[in-house]
């Protein structure tokens, strides 16, 4: 019998988990001296009060929905993936070679190319910890955290000596060509005579991101290949009997999970800054954790959770610009996000279910 | 290399293991009773902060480091809480605990000074000082054996030694203690300690705050010994580092002490040298920054000896009824 229902697993452990986050980041900023209430205001106006606040919170929502999926991706086959910043990085810089190498004649050919680019380099990436666990059972958490730190030495190595142009001081590619750039959300809608703000950086590749989001979704659930993923992930014993083999299990989702987190480069690298600069994830690998955790590792929940964790880095960013609320704020934020929902869910999880089962008795 | 280069790299080679030293016993002891952390670099970061903080406020380094200490220790008991009471995932728990640290000490650094995130500098009594041997001096001037004494040994601070003497402290605590062999117990096998009529949970969260009060130390030694404040994110990765030597060391005191000396080398020769030319190779700098990762991936692949970690490490203890 199920201790309770669905909806409450679903939708009422996750709100309460994000109230108590809300609650206690409401203390922090009146202990900092600020009012939590205008500056909830002043979060809302900023992110989501204007097409400029939109195409922000858009921006960031399509990197938090590319790591969000792939760390969900990896839940499912219990694998905690925490290397989605690394597998972006270099995602970035297949993305990087594919843009500047290849003379795409259009941004959408130039668009599916960096994909596929950015989808190898994360793939593989990944695919070092993945056989390393597969094969010789190391921990797929440290060997991710290892290859995080490996990762951003190897890209520093590339742009500090061999990707930077001749002459520069910045350890960044050369700008893209013209013809890669990809439209941002004002360039899409105006023909269809909607004004989106110009100056936002929000672009094509967020509806590549909702597509991976639907790919997702099919493939967990509507594929053998799914099945076997999930099954595997419950009970590694009972895929074994079934046939189902670990290692290739493994494999294929710690790939899936690479590529897809290399995909982000698609936003931040071909959509934002049109070149590859050192630090160009923003730890929008970890936050991805966060969002798979909110979002319960569905590609829905994993939307409606990268929208939320888009509407708070702009909205606090705003918060930074126009109060004394520095921006790390959010950094305590997105803790208490993973921190209730992730590693105290039984906190919340226990007494909901003794209220549950006491009502069911009410009932009987 | 001339003599006393090597001296000079061999000297930061000293300052740059402690932090890792002291976070990687912090380490053990965790991981050693079940409990994995990857938070270590958090509660450096706290610690550093707080240590700096106080230090600079009260002038007084001593109640620094305490401040540092408790900072560590608070959250330890939030990861116990998390990972013994309510039975979480422990790595996520150890990744929140980062998180919370990276974005408090800035928030309240800027609330509190004003200076974009950084206490201010610290004066002289603010900071643990050098402790001069004796007769330091006097040697200094004998060849080879003089610049190892006063240079090399001495001159060092507080924690560095404490660092150092915390190495046969924790193996002594391990293997000769009856605490020691309940705590390993409790990493490998808990139902066996729990039927013994000895309380895991409670093992646990010793171990889990002897791991606060290491850690402590360890971001106090940053922020007040070999660094004068505290600036934004400081540990710089430092408990990965330390992570990575216990993997390295297999999970034992004395082992983690040449790793952490190793990997404190490596920093040392990185920081010195940008490049280093060897047989007519240049090593760029950055393969000096991964090398302790790469080591470490190495090591746990099991390419040169297996690493094995602790049993039960990472699984929850459900008592039976």
């Amino acid at each position: 019998m199920e201790k309770m229902p669905k909806w409450a697993d679903v939708v009422l452990i996750p709100v309460i988990s994000l109230l108590l986050a809300a609650v206690i980041s409401a203390l922090v900023i009146l202990g900092i001296g600020e009012d939590p209430v205008a500056a909830v205001k002043l979060m809302i106006d900023g992110a989501l009060g204007s097409t400029y606040g939109w195409g922000y919170t858009l921006y960031y929502a399509t990197n938090f929905l590319f790591t969000g999926l792939a760390v969900s991706v990896a839940f499912h086959a219990r694998m905690f993936n925490i290397g989605g910043e690394g597998q972006a990085m270099l995602g970035g810089l297949g993305a990087a070679l594919v843009c500047l190498y290849i003379p795409w004649p259009h941004w959408s050919m130039a668009l599916a190319g960096g994909a596929i680019g950015a989808a190898i380099f994360g793939a593989a990436w990944a695919a070092i910890p993945a056989y390393l666990q597969a094969r010789r059972g190391s921990h797929i958490v440290i060997t991710t955290i290892m290859f995080n730190f490996i990762a951003a030495a190897v890209l520093n190595y590339v742009l500090v000596n061999l990707l930077r142009p001749a002459g520069s001081m910045d350890p960044a590619t050369a700008r893209f060509p013209e013809a890669v750039h990809l439209p941002t959300l004002h360039e899409l809608l105006a023909p269809l005579g909607i004004e989106f703000s110009k100056a936002a950086p929000a672009n094509v590749s967020f509806l590549v991101a909702l597509a991976a989001c639907v790919f997702v979704w099919l493939l967990i659930w509507r594929t053998k290949l799914g099945y076997e993923i999930r099954a595997y992930g419950k009970s590694e014993q009972g895929a074994l009997y079934a046939g189902i083999s670990p290692f290739k299990i493994t494999m294929i989702a710690m790939l899936l999970s690479g590529a897809l987190a290399g995909m982000m480069a698609t936003n931040n690298v071909m959509g934002e800054a049109e070149r590859l600069v050192l630090n160009s994830t923003e730890g929008a690998g970890f936050i991805g954790i966060a969002v798979a955790l909110m979002g319960r590792s569905h590609p829905f929940g994993v939307f409606l959770a990268a929208i939320l964790f888009g509407f708070l880095y702009q909205g606090g960013a705003e918060l930074a610009l126009w109060t004394k609320i520095p921006r790390e704020m959010i950094v305590v934020i997105q803790a208490l996000v993973i921190l209730f929902t992730g590693a105290l869910d039984n906190m919340v999880r226990m007494p909901l279910e003794k209220i549950f089962i006491a009502l069911r008795k009410g009932k009987a | 290399m001339d003599f006393l280069t090597l001296i000079q790299v061999l000297d930061s080679t000293i300052r740059l293991a402690t932090p890792l030293l002291l976070a990687c016993l912090a380490g053990l002891f965790s991981e050693r009773a079940g409990i994995f952390d990857i938070g270590l670099e958090g509660k450096m970061l706290a610690a550093a902060f707080f240590s700096a903080a106080i230090a600079a406020v009260t002038g007084n380094v001593w109640l620094g480091l305490l401040a540092g200490v408790a900072s560590s220790l608070a959250l330890s008991a939030l990861h116990g809480l998390a990972s013994i009471t309510f039975r979480g995932n422990q790595l996520i728990s150890g990744l929140a605990v980062t998180m919370l640290a990276s974005g408090f000490t800035v928030v309240i650094a800027q609330f509190w000074f004003q200076q974009g995130g950084r206490t201010p500098s610290l004066l002289t009594e603010g900071r643990f000082g050098p402790i001069t041997f004796p007769f330091a001096d006097a040697v200094s001037g004998v060849p080879v054996i003089g610049p190892i004494y006063a240079e090399l040994l001495s001159g060092h601070s507080i924690l560095v030694y404490l660092a150092f003497a915390a190495v046969p402290a924790s193996w002594w605590l391990l293997y000769r203690t009856r605490f020691g062999l309940r705590l390993r117990a409790v990493g490998e096998n808990p139902e066996a300690v729990d039927t013994a009529g000895i309380s895991v949970v409670g093992l646990r969260f010793a171990a889990v705050g002897i791991c606060g009060v290491l850690c402590g130390l360890a971001g106090a030694y940053l922020a007040t010994s070999l660094q004068a404040g505290f600036v934004k994110d400081m540990t710089a990765g430092r408990g990965y580092i330390a992570l990575a030597a216990l993997i390295f060391a297999k999970w034992r005191p004395w082992h983690a002490m040449g790793a952490c000396l190793l990997f404190g080398l490596l920093q040392a020769v990185a920081l010195r040298f940008q490049n280093i030319e060897l047989a007519g190779i240049t090593i760029p700098v950055q393969m000096m920054d991964a090398l302790p990762y790469i080591l470490t991936v190495v090591i746990l692949a099991g390419f040169v000896g297996k690493a094995i970690p602790p049993k039960a490490g990472g699984e929850p203890y459900v008592k039976e009824r």
